[in-house]
């Protein structure tokens, strides 16, 4: 189980608002965080990942969070914008982060990137980038694994094919997951339980079809 | 020819390198990422040899390790180390000297970093030091090769600090650029002109591998 209760300033798009977010998160489970931008989704992954400071309560099977470095709470993050090392290549991005060759073969096959895997990370395409940074951010076996927008740079081939290799390896690891999307459908497809966050609260939360299917309006404004 | 000068310029811009890579990398870093209200104050600090006359900086350089200053009387008393007119004296007043050649392209490079990557990078357990080790210099060459040799080359064409602190003691404190200045003085207009014409070619030829290094860096980012 995963307890969250974070307050934070922030300096959202329609002025000063508090980010002001509590709630439990069951092991294993896929949830998609939906919201305008400037709504206080990014800044919640970045607190949860240890990346900004605020006043918060994160436990993460009874064991607190609040005071650990980014480098000790087994997070796995995949960036938007990827954030590959590009001073490698496909397999090194992985082995940085632990050592461990059979984990990063099977992951590199799971993602159909094994005949990349000597290629330097910047003659990749946005897509295998990102497929990339996904297997990277399992490289540690994370207890928690975030998303901040994966799928909304990449044209709808890639975003499908990485929306399916991204429900496989969930299948696969169990991993406990957050991400961050503007997409309604890759959220439905993906999720078991989804969040609208507004002004830093959240005023949505329940299954993908308490959400998005009841609440038509919400899912033809994302 | 006495090559000697130049050997000495050379030994003179190698340790001061290697004195400011260590000094000037985890503070170049410290100014890169943080937000304090100090950072401006030590940014133009650094900048001053940049901007001030050679000789004021000599004569401030020259006044402190001055056995009469306190810190020259306390280096000679207890180390027995006299630094004016004296190698070690010229290391020490090289590296405030080309002190900004090494802070500004490293600082610069951190900046220019995307921090996501510096921030995944922790996430993977990497602590500060194996980030910029194994993920910031890695990709910031151009900025590296930038702040060392252009720190090396500011060194081995430095005149007006040397002179100052390091006077002309042949074998010891003169280096190429004093040589020279002392090769004008006595009229000694031909080797002036082969003394003048290695430093010209020289540091041409390091000029030209910076910029040859950085384009192909370049070349590379585009691929």
């Amino acid at each position: 189980m995963v307890e969250i209760a974070i307050k934070k300033r922030l300096q959202g798009t329609k002025g000063d608002m508090i980010l002001d977010v509590d709630l439990q998160i069951k092991q294993g489970s896929f949830v998609s965080i939906m919201g305008e931008s400037g709504s206080g989704k990014t800044t919640l992954l970045r607190v949860l990942a240890g990346l900004e400071k605020a006043k918060s309560k994160i436990v993460v099977d009874g064991n607190s969070w609040d005071n650990l470095l980014p480098q000790k709470r087994e997070i796995g993050f995949v960036f938007q914008d990827y954030a590959l090392f590009e001073n490698m290549t496909v397999e090194q991005n992985l082995l940085f982060v632990r050592d461990d060759k059979n984990l990063s073969k099977k992951l590199l096959e799971l993602t159909e990137l094994t005949a990349l895997a000597t290629r330097n990370v910047k003659t990749l395409s946005g897509g295998q980038k990102q497929r990339v940074s996904l297997c990277r951010a399992m490289m540690n076996r994370p207890k928690i694994l975030l998303m901040d927008e994966p799928l909304s740079a990449l044209d709808e081939k890639m975003r499908n094919k990485l929306q399916e290799e991204i429900s496989k390896l969930h299948r696969d690891f169990k991993t406990t997951t957050l991400m961050i999307s503007h997409d309604a459908k890759s959220s439905y497809l993906l999720s078991d339980r989804i969040l609208v966050l507004d002004q830093g609260k959240i005023i949505k939360d329940g299954s993908k079809d308490e959400v998005l299917k009841k609440e038509q309006k919400i899912l033809y404004s994302l | 020819m006495d090559m000697t000068p130049f050997v000495i310029s050379f030994k003179l811009a190698g340790i001061t390198t290697i004195i400011l890579f260590i000094i000037a990398l985890p503070f170049s870093w410290w100014l890169s990422q943080t937000n304090s209200k100090s950072k401006p104050f030590l940014e133009a600090m650094t900048a001053l040899p940049i901007v001030l006359p050679p000789s004021v900086l000599g004569f401030y350089i020259l006044m402190i390790l001055s056995p009469n200053s306190f810190f020259g009387n306390f280096l000679q008393e207890h180390f027995g180390v006299e630094l004016l007119f004296s190698f070690t004296g010229l290391v020490v007043a090289s590296s405030f000297y080309s002190l900004p050649f090494m802070v500004q392209p490293l600082q610069n490079g951190f900046e220019s970093l995307n921090r996501h990557m510096l921030e995944a990078s922790y996430l993977s357990g990497k602590s500060k030091l194996q980030t910029i080790w194994y993920v910031a210099l890695p990709n910031m060459k151009p900025a590296l090769s930038t702040a060392l040799i252009i720190t090396f080359a500011h060194t081995v064409g430095e005149f007006g600090v040397v002179l100052m602190v390091g006077g002309s003691i042949p074998n010891e404190t003169k280096v190429a650029s004093v040589a020279i200045y002392d090769m004008v003085e006595v009229m000694d207009y031909t080797k002036a002109y082969i003394y003048s014409g290695i430093m010209v070619g020289m540091s041409f030829f390091v000029l030209l591998l910076v910029y040859i290094f950085n384009h192909s860096q370049k070349k590379v980012g585009i691929l």
